[in-house]
């Protein structure tokens, strides 16, 4: 089984995000930045499917050079190979270049799964999977809560997560799988991992070695763009009230006030 | 004056209250056509709903291959009518199932791509509220058909009764679209609720909570109020509430008038998911918890107390 994962890296969760002030794309400067959290989730599927039916697994990112933190962790946790794809000419793509971009490094892998994640925690699009199985031609296996492959008749069922339950949905492989949060439990890298990570096969590759028009990606080929950016208002902190047998009631007559019941 | 193509957003027919508040926005700038795509059978039950908010025209498809494989049916056919069309915009729910399909429209289509907009001005300047909520921006296509997908509660619905044309879409799926198979749908849980994302009023409940069987006491607060049940992630990692219901960063993101946190400490992350609610309220016995940094009214104390008398007030309240 050839899977291609792809991760992307991000602020982290816990940080203050903010966009530059400049060209207002997230500013990746301030900020520590981690491997997009469901990011894990898709890697520790990737190495499950390895580990049951054989094959290879490889990471694609497309992201600025400090994006390699992001690749040494998924090869740590046990990914293979990577593959970075990376040019200032891709700062500022939209997701439709961006799937562009990646469906373009990916069709050159030749895999058998695709693997992404339902979102990104810093854009919170949750297209990118969508837009892979689009650019790819290939049946979209997303919001996937369990998988489940059958290496024998060349298929792949997954549960996909819908309002009150779920879909089983089924396609012939090649396929593009989109994972959310819960459907395993993300492994730590080992120190042996750590160690190995050094030694895996890292490839970057610039805009024009992945073939890919300049002027199609980055800030110069995006189909939209931010007009204005401003912090939110902040919310101050209203009456706090301490219980003193008579809380309920009091939340009762503040919400009666704001004639919200 | 164009036409704007508005993804009617539905459950086996029956109609979203987003699909109104779409074809409310529609209204504002161009003419709305709404797109109707379902199983065989299942427009007969949307199409008074579509006509009452105003629909001028209604493109119906109606086919086993749209109900029956994940997007790109639907994403095919949307396409096709932009095609036809010409419109001036088309929207899209903000809902994990219409987001997907909006994106593969935009790339079919080679236009731009705006995603949770929460108002969107005669001129096609969105507004989003990005990293949580927590910075406003505007933004705005600027190549080919924008395709905007715009959150649940940003218009106030309104009616503008009147008599759609229907067009009737020949529905040919090409087979490329047809490899993602629906085989079943499984429905694990039916509360009889609203959605979550299009519920006036949430109710959410956390760690505090302590056991699932707790969330009893959340679910009979939320049924006095019409409530949405939400949850935090520690309640849905410990299994208590389904992952569904999660809201926060990971989860699903409301904007309700009134949301109601119970037992949860209002970190970051599920912030993200809720910030952007009319009024919060929270009821937490920690008086250093993170929530009441941002609470417009919160109750420090113990929810076994305070959420059962909280209760029973509304109800004697309705009921005098
Ligand atoms: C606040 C904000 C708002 C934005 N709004 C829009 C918008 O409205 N329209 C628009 O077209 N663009 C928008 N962008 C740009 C867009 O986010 C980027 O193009 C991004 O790379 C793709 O979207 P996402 O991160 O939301 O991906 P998602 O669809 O949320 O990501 C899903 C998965 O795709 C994979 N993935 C995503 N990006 C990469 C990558 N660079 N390398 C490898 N794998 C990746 C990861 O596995 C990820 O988990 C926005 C960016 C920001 C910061
Ligand atoms: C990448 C990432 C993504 C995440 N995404 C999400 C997300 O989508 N949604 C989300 O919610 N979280 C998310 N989290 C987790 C988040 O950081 C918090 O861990 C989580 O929100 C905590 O849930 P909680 O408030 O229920 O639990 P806790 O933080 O443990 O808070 C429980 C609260 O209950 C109070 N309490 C206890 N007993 C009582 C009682 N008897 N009466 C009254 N109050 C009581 C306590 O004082 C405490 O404040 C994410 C984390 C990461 C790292």
């Amino acid at each position: 089984m050839n899977i291609v994962v792809t991760v992307k890296q991000v602020p982290d969760t816990w940080a203050e995000k903010k966009l530059d002030a400049a060209d207002k794309t997230v500013d990746r400067q301030s900020v520590d930045n981690v491997m997009n959290e469901m990011d894990e989730y898709g890697v520790e599927e990737a190495l499950k499917i390895k580990e049951a039916h054989g094959g290879e697994v490889t990471v694609v990112t497309m992201g600025p050079a400090k994006a390699v933190e992001t690749i040494r962790k998924a090869l740590s946790m046990g990914a293979d190979k990577a593959v970075h794809l990376s040019d200032d000419a891709l700062h500022g793509s939209d997701a439709l270049a961006t799937s562009a971009a990646l469906a373009k490094v990916i069709s050159t892998l030749s895999p058998d799964i695709v693997i992404t994640s339902s979102e990104a925690s810093d854009a919170r699009g949750g297209v990118i999977g969508a837009l892979l199985a689009e650019r790819l031609g290939l049946p979209q296996l997303t919001q996937a809560r369990k998988v489940t492959v059958d290496p024998a008749s060349s298929t792949v069922q997954i549960e996909r997560l819908a309002d009150n339950g779920y879909a089983l949905v089924e396609a012939s492989l090649p396929v593009v799988v989109g994972v959310v949060e819960k459907i395993n439990q993300p492994r730590y890298p080992s120190f042996k991992g750590i160690m190995a990570a050094k030694k895996k096969p890292l490839t970057t590759l610039s805009a024009a070695d992945a073939g890919l028009d300049a002027a199609a990606v980055g800030l110069a080929g995006a189909a939209s763009t931010v007009v204005t950016s401003e912090p939110a208002p902040p919310r101050s902190s209203g009456t706090i009230v301490k219980d003193e047998g008579d809380g309920g009631t009091k939340v009762a007559e503040f919400l009666a006030v704001q004639k919200l019941i | 004056m164009a036409e704007v193509l508005v993804l009617v957003e539905h459950a086996d027919g029956e109609p979203k209250k987003v699909t109104a508040e779409l074809l409310t926005l529609a209204r504002s700038f161009g003419e709305p056509a709404a797109v109707f795509l379902g199983a065989p059978g299942t427009y007969a039950k949307a199409k008074d709903y579509l006509a009452q908010f105003g629909a001028a025209k209604v493109y119906v498809a109606e086919s086993d291959d749209i109900a029956g494989y994940v997007g790109a049916p639907a994403a095919e056919i949307v396409a096709g009518l932009v095609g036809t069309a010409s419109p001036a915009a088309v929207l899209v729910a903000a809902t994990a199932d219409s987001r997907e399909v909006a994106a593969r429209i935009a790339a079919k289509i080679d236009s731009g791509l705006i995603w949770d907009a929460t108002a969107l001005t005669p001129e096609l300047v969105a507004t989003q509220g990005i990293f949580g909520g927590s910075t406003i921006v505007t933004s705005k296509v600027t190549k080919g058909v924008p395709v905007v997908v715009v959150r649940p509660n940003a218009t106030a619905p309104e009616a503008a009764p009147g008599t759609p044309t229907e067009q009737i879409v020949d529905v040919v799926i090409s087979d490329a679209a047809k490899g993602a198979k629906i085989v079943d749908r499984v429905v694990e849980a039916k509360s009889g609720r609203p959605d979550l994302t299009e519920a006036q009023v949430v109710v959410s409940g956390g760690r505090g909570l302590g056991a699932a069987e707790h969330f009893a006491l959340v679910e009979k607060l939320a049924d006095t109020l019409g409530a949405a049940v939400g949850a935090s992630r520690a309640a849905t990692d410990a299994g208590w509430y389904p992952h569904q219901n999660q809201v926060g960063q990971t989860g699903k993101t409301v904007s309700p008038q009134l949301y109601i946190a119970v037992g949860i400490s209002g970190a970051i992350q599920h912030r993200a998911g809720m910030q952007t609610s009319k009024t919060i309220v929270a009821v937490n016995k920690d008086p250093e918890a993170p929530i009441f940094e941002f609470a417009d009214y919160g109750l420090v104390g113990d929810l076994f107390n305070v959420v059962p008398q909280l209760t029973s007030e509304i109800e004697q309240r309705k009921a005098g």
